[in-house]
């Protein structure tokens, strides 16, 4: 379901914006704006869809106008075309009272540079959002200290800004924006300003708290490493436009121009894509099927070895054509001569974490959910493939890592 | 070239404005003059009523609270030294006025300086006005005071308070507007009204500055203290003042050095220990 419909949104810094809007409707690009009217082309004409419950990330480099973009989206910046729609409500024409009621209520932000008030504690800091909404003092101290718990700052209420560290100041700056449980979270740079190692932990954690929240998260980074470990879907900006729109391995398979496949030339592949993204349909039988019949299978479909499951698709183990050929000699069933020393890994398992289970067996690799079913296997071939880039080696219907 | 100009009638018409002013707000000159010296005469009659140790303990446990005990030590001294050179009375007489003249400044100030922060228009036409309160000779505003407000301590009030008045115009619209504009985006992005944003995030975060103009002004409201008692406020100024129209050296130095202490002690205490304070 869509959260939010974007449609055309463009902002023009300058004196003339009307003039600068037909002629980027002309197509000029915003070097020519500049030179021919002196106006900056801030965003221009940008269109995307963000669905209920995911994290849409907007990357791009500094001066891509992705933070004016994300302004646009509650009107911190006022847009000057375009229509902004959430819930099927149009934004853009809404009055201030309305405005007001759809930051205080629907949308909350998260800013790069926390933006946490110094003479409040990290209570009354995470406050802030109910207490403008005129929430009773007992009912937002309650609200805020759960909030503040969820992000593990529950032992920290009474200090103030300044006696926490930076990682810490962002979770505040994040319970504040959880605290008055708000559909839509707009999250500016938020991990820009913290080292890698915290920024990693804070990845981590927003994709642990996403599992139980569900909002709508619209993320905005520079950060291509960062766009791609946590973005369901990713909108790649340059000069003020959205250039692709796409999961993380339709931008890095399929550039849609010289700029992206540029920009993501020099990211690990093996770090991105997952077990799911290169796995194949396994060639099964189950298990009460006779020796002479799964012999007969691997003939017909050409391998030289099957997986064995039972009725509800659980993975019992493999056996292949010698040793099938084998046991019919012996007269033994299938099931005492299946082999169980395949190796099982996880369908989000990245690419990076399967070089080394794969060196050890000769056996493809048996790609098994949660519940111990079979959704597929993955052979070498295919994730050399992936690795080169070839998009033929994905099956297109991988899940991100999560 | 330039004398064959006929002379622009400035003074003349400056005189007009005031003889309307007087002719037609009299009324208002009288009550406001009325409303002043009245709350001048209870204030100085509450600060003899007390006993002047009682005042100078007063201020001791502001200094010391404020700073610190040393500057205890030197306030109890500074006072002491005063009360016994005898001018106790007048020095009661001093504070009455800077008293009155600074919560005035404030009064006024303050909401000019948060207007001033909201409001390009306000500030373009707000910030020349200040410029010229404050450079003008501070002894011109003692002829129109005179005029509307008589002679006393009502004028000298007058004219302390447009003199001291705009530092803290000054700074409370400075630091308004110098909080972080990502605190100001932070509460408007929560929907806070302009009201909420002043009250909440603004103002308190302000604070520290706008104390500084308020030590300014206290600072500017010394400085008038003798120019003030030349229309007749009483108080250190006056003693100064008389010392010099009968040149009396050894008075006048008894009166600048009460009015040097009482200077560095108000000075101390209303600036505090702000910046150690200071949570930011």
């Amino acid at each position: 379901m869509e959260k939010m419909k974007v449609r055309g949104v463009t902002k023009i810094f300058g004196k003339n914006p009307k003039r600068a809007i037909e002629l980027l409707e002309r197509g000029r690009s915003k070097a020519e704006i500049l030179s021919q009217t002196g106006m900056t082309v801030g965003v221009n004409q940008a269109s995307f869809d963000v669905q209920a419950g995911e994290i849409f990330v907007i990357m791009g480099l500094s001066g891509s106008g992705k933070s004016t973009l994300v302004r646009m989206l509650n009107r911190l910046i006022e847009p000057t075309a375009g229509e902004i729609w959430i819930d099927g409500e149009n934004v853009t024409t809404m009055d201030k009272n309305q405005l007001r009621n759809l930051r205080r209520k629907k949308i909350s932000m998260v800013f790069q540079n926390f933006a946490l008030l110094p003479h409040k504690t990290i209570l009354q800091n995470a406050e802030f959002g109910l207490e403008i909404q005129g929430v009773s003092k007992s009912k937002r101290k309650e609200k805020a200290a759960e909030a503040l718990q969820l992000v593990g700052l529950g032992d920290y209420l009474d200090k103030y800004p300044n006696e926490l560290s930076g990682g810490m100041q962002q979770r505040v700056g994040l319970a504040r924006g959880l605290a008055n449980n708000p559909d839509i979270l707009l999250m500016d740079e938020a991990f820009s300003a913290l080292d890698p190692l915290i920024r990693k932990d804070m990845q981590d954690e927003l994709l642990e708290l996403q599992q139980s929240m569900q909002k709508t998260i619209i993320f905005i980074t520079h950060d291509l490493d960062e766009a791609l470990r946590i973005g369901d879907r990713i909108a790649l900006m340059k000069d003020g436009s959205i250039v692709q729109i796409g999961t993380a391995e339709e931008i890095l398979m399929n550039p849609a121009n010289d700029y992206v496949e540029r920009f993501v030339e020099d990211v690990d592949v093996s770090k991105v894509l997952t077990a799911s993204h290169v796995m194949k349909r396994a060639e099964t039988i189950t298990v009460d099927k006779g020796l002479r019949v799964a012999l007969q299978l691997m003939r017909d479909r050409g391998v030289s070895m099957l997986y064995v499951i039972d009725k509800t698709q659980k993975l019992l183990g493999y056996i292949t054509a010698d040793r099938a050929s084998e046991a019919i000699k012996e007269k033994k069933s299938l099931k005492e001569t299946l082999m169980t020393d395949y190796i099982g890994i996880n369908p989000d398992t990245l690419l990076a974490d399967l070089f080394e289970p794969m060196a050890n067996t000769a056996v493809p690799l048996a790609v098994i959910d949660q519940n111990g079913r079979l959704k597929g296997i993955v052979i070498r071939g295919a994730v050399i493939g992936a690795l080169a880039g070839i998009e033929e080696a994905l099956n297109g219907n991988g899940v991100n890592p999560k | 070239m330039i004398d064959q100009l006929p002379k622009l009638p400035l003074a003349h018409w400056v005189r007009a404005f005031v003889d309307f002013l007087t002719d037609h707000l009299q009324g208002f000159f009288g009550g406001l003059s009325h409303f002043i010296s009245m709350i001048a005469d209870s204030v100085n009659a509450f600060l003899n009523f007390l006993p002047p140790i009682v005042l100078i303990l007063i201020f001791l446990v502001l200094a010391w609270y404020r700073t610190g005990w040393r500057f205890a030590l030197f306030t109890l001294i500074g006072l002491g030294l005063i009360a016994d050179l005898g001018y106790w009375e007048e020095t009661v007489q001093t504070l009455t006025l800077i008293l009155i003249s600074v919560i005035i400044a404030i009064i006024i100030g303050i909401p000019f300086g948060i207007w001033m922060s909201q409001n390009h228009w306000v500030r373009s036409i707000v910030t020349p006005i200040l410029d010229f309160m404050q450079t003008m000779p501070a002894f011109v505003y003692l002829i129109p005071s005179v005029i509307f407000f008589d002679l006393g301590v009502v004028p000298g009030i007058i004219a302390t308070v447009v003199f001291s008045m705009p530092p803290v115009v000054r700074l409370t619209n400075l630091g308004i507007r110098q909080v972080p504009m990502d605190l100001v985006e932070a509460s408007n992005a929560f929907g806070a009204t302009t009201w909420q944003r002043l009250t909440k995030v603004q103002i308190p975060l302000a604070v520290p500055t706008i104390m500084a103009g308020v030590n300014q002004s206290i600072m500017l409201s010394l400085s008038m203290v003798v120019i003030a008692s030349m229309v007749g406020a009483p108080g250190l100024g006056a003693v100064v003042y008389q010392s010099v129209t009968t040149i009396d050296v050894g008075v006048g130095f008894e009166g600048g050095l009460s009015l040097v202490i009482i200077a560095v002690i108000l000075d101390r205490i209303s600036q505090g220990r702000e910046r150690k304070k200071n949570k930011a």
